[in-house]
């Protein structure tokens, strides 16, 4: 196909166009035994004309692998340990101590040292194991928010709150970030913190961190350890899928 | 910004024959799927297993009582790392549908699973995350069902901070969304929309693709029109994918690309297009499209397709939505560097992807149809010519430039006017000689319109035995009352 020369430097200048044509119809245009009308096309989903663009699609999808490979490639550094307070892990790779730390650390609650997967549970647990104020608020209104991000639905027990969440957003029933409140640590800001320091089981209080007593001072409300998620240890999650075509269209 | 792709060719067991072979036998596997509606697809994130060493054992299925053993020494050993060890080989076992298999059918074994990947020790969490991202590449729905009890898990993670691990989940959710229904059943009540807006606010590149990836596969259900894509236009998604699709410096092609197709597929099913309208989304694509007409012309890059298809799409979909009276307040619709940049994108389909041409004209006559601005660009760039020289290629194609002809064409005289003289006339001669009653059809339309607005072009065919083309046509039932009135129009004007 011969494009003019000039093509690409109308690409590359201003936007705008040529003042149009004059346009003038005869009625005789349209006329019997004429079909043709301009009219713009619209395609919907699962029509055939979209065949070749979605096949073309699925081949790239299939193609596609990764080049991440696994344990070789790791940035292997002598072994180190973790530096959080309490925290008696050890690593030889720094990606792996990446993951540890966000999992672990990244959003810890400074009170009773629980850790939580998102900033998100991490808010609602200090909001009802440490304030004293949602305690007394819960007593008149709904304050228990239902866990799902963009749920609005709040509720008056945390009993409630599950049913919410088992039967309307399909979630399990012993699901681990919905522990109902217990003894162990302390829920008011001031006590001493008396974790056991044996390793726990995984099966039993998800995401504590064992470790020895923090020391705590009274009266902190809303203070946690929040690592911002630009935060990543000089590695850069700019893997993604590299692709490589294994044969070139020629 | 368009560099070319990482990864150069690695030497493979099987020759470039044998490549092109498997590769048209997966087109036409795809074709069929397509057809019957079962067009599924992956993405498995996993090392790559060199050709030569399938079938050497290095994944020979697992029996239950070794899938029981790794099982049971991942939950209850007592050094970390045999516990690791113990995943990594339940991993490598899953690669294989046979060992998938027993490990569903082993009781107790998911749950042993999700306990690991909710467990406090963050290595066992991303082995077992691993693990179940082979379970999602089965190509067995009981396998993906099985994984049903670790969704919720896996999309509370999405609002954590390891990226690695986020991204890791996010593939394993696109997996399992694609191949069963009953996942996605449970998966929008469980908030996936919502965490995934959340998630969209990552910076981090590859958790971005890996999202427009798994966002896609949602959004291409059959049930997503009412199901998925009334909660998705509330969110703030749209927005936000737009956002980063902008042209710029600052944007990736592996992210375009899935949000490309994310939006096509929402596009298609027309369910509220005129929202994503006043989000910008017109001039988001139109100004993506330039963009990618220069980057045609500085690279080499062969899957650049890939990004333009889906926008072509979009803006082609899109611009049948635009009510006239808003014609006028659309910047994209009154600059004819959209024209120039399609055609650059229609040579480049030529040379790389042929089958795509068709694609591109729809946009040229969605473009061309009502707009006597764009029509009159086509004349002021030269563009007739190039048009024309698409016309052998294919009986589709061939429809589809006549169609734009017409577009023109019966816009008036004026425009009429700069088609002839010109090698309009001898193309429709070459066309007239040919069977297909769809491409003659439409040739016909446009003799007509040439004719009744250019008076000298009747003279100019009759001399050149105009008459006589027409006439092996009479036979045909839907060209014959045409043929009739286009010979009357030729010879009295």
């Amino acid at each position: 196909m011969l494009l003019p020369p000039a093509l690409q430097a109308r690409l590359a200048g201003a936007p705008g166009a040529a003042e149009p044509l004059p346009v003038q119809r005869d009625s005789a245009a349209g006329a019997a035994p004429f079909l043709f009308s301009p009219r713009p096309v619209r395609f919907p989903r699962d029509h055939q004309f979209f065949e070749d663009g979605d096949v073309q699609r699925h081949l790239f999808l299939q193609e596609v692998l990764t080049q991440v490979a696994e344990e070789p490639e790791k940035s292997r550094v002598p072994e180190f340990t973790c530096q959080v307070a309490g925290c008696c892990q050890v690593f030889v790779a720094l990606e792996d101590y990446q993951h540890h730390y966000h999992m672990l650390h990244g959003n810890t609650c400074s009170f009773c040292n629980r850790a939580f997967p998102s900033g998100h549970l991490l808010d609602i647990h200090i909001l009802e194991w440490h304030d004293s104020l949602f305690q007394i608020l819960a007593q008149r209104q709904d304050m228990y928010q239902c866990l799902v991000e963009g749920c609005p639905e709040k509720f008056k027990t945390s009993q409630d709150r599950k049913d919410h969440m088992v039967k309307l957003h399909l979630y399990p029933a012993d699901f681990r970030f919905d522990k109902p409140k217990t003894n162990r640590g302390p829920s008011t800001p001031g006590a001493a913190v008396e974790l056991s320091a044996r390793p726990l089981r995984d099966d039993e209080e998800a995401m504590e961190v064992c470790s020895e007593p923090a020391m705590l001072t009274p009266c902190r409300r809303t203070y946690s350890h929040r690592i911002p998620s630009t935060i990543c240890f000089g590695q850069g999650a700019s893997r993604g899928f590299k692709r490589t075509r294994k044969n070139k269209h020629q | 910004m368009w560099s070319s792709r990482l990864g150069g060719p690695r030497p493979l067991a099987c020759g470039v024959e044998e490549l092109r072979r498997r590769r048209r036998e997966r087109e036409a596997a795809l074709r069929k799927a397509r057809r019957e509606q079962q067009l599924v697809s992956k993405r498995l994130l996993r090392e790559d297993v060199p050709e030569e060493a399938a079938g050497e054992g290095a994944d020979a299925p697992l029996g239950e009582a070794e899938v029981q053993q790794f099982l049971r020494l991942a939950q209850r050993g007592t050094d970390e790392k045999e516990r690791e060890k113990a995943l990594v080989s339940l991993r490598r076992g899953l690669q294989h549908p046979d060992t998938q298999q027993t490990f569903i059918r082993l009781e107790g074994s998911m749950r042993i699973l999700v306990g690991l990947l909710t467990s406090n020790r963050a290595l066992l969490q991303l082995e077992a995350a691993r693990c179940l991202h082979e379970l999602s590449h089965s190509e067995q729905s009981a396998v993906a069902e099985a994984c049903l009890p670790a969704t919720s898990y896996l999309l509370t993670y999405l609002s954590g901070h390891s990226s690695d691990f986020i991204e890791l989940c996010l593939y394993t959710l696109g997996n399992l969304i694609v191949e069963s229904e009953a996942v996605r059943k449970q998966l929008v009540p469980q908030g996936i929309i919502p965490a995934l807006a959340a998630c969209i606010q990552s910076p981090h590149v590859a958790v971005l693709e890996a999202l427009g990836y798994a966002l896609s596969q949602l959004l291409q259900a059959k049930e997503a029109p009412e199901k998925i894509i009334p909660s998705f236009l509330d969110s703030t998604l749209p927005q936000h994918m737009l956002q980063l699709m902008q042209p710029g410096p600052k944007l990736n092609p592996g992210v375009a690309v899935e949000f490309a197709w994310c939006l096509h597929y929402i596009i298609c099913s027309q369910v509220n297009n005129a929202l994503l309208i006043t989000h910008g989304a017109l001039s988001t694509l139109g100004l993506l499209l330039l963009d990618l007409a220069g980057a045609v012309q500085r690279t080499d890059d062969a899957g650049l397709e890939l990004l333009v298809c889906p926008v072509l799409r979009c803006l082609s979909n899109l611009l049948t939505e635009v009510p006239v009276e808003a014609v006028g307040g659309q910047m994209l619709l009154r600059d004819e560097r959209i024209v120039a940049a399609l055609f650059i994108l229609l040579e480049f389909f030529l040379q790389k992807q042929p089958s795509l041409l068709p694609e591109g004209l729809w946009l040229l006559n969605n473009l061309t149809a009502n707009s006597p601005t764009f029509c009159t660009s086509l004349l002021s760039l030269d563009l007739i010519e190039p048009l024309l020289q698409l016309l052998p290629l294919s009986n589709a194609v061939s429809v589809m430039v006549l169609t734009v002809l017409c577009n023109v064409a019966e816009k008036g005289p004026a425009y009429c006017q700069r088609l002839w003289p010109g090698p309009l006339l001898s193309c429709l001669l070459n066309i007239l000689a040919l069977s297909d009653t769809e491409a003659v059809g439409q040739s016909l339309e446009l003799l007509q319109l040439l004719f009744l607005y250019q008076p000298e072009a009747a003279q100019a065919f009759l001399q050149q035995s105009g008459l006589q083309a027409l006439e092996r046509h009479l036979e045909e039932i839907q060209l014959r009352d045409r043929v009739h009135a286009v010979q009357h129009t030729a010879l009295h004007g």
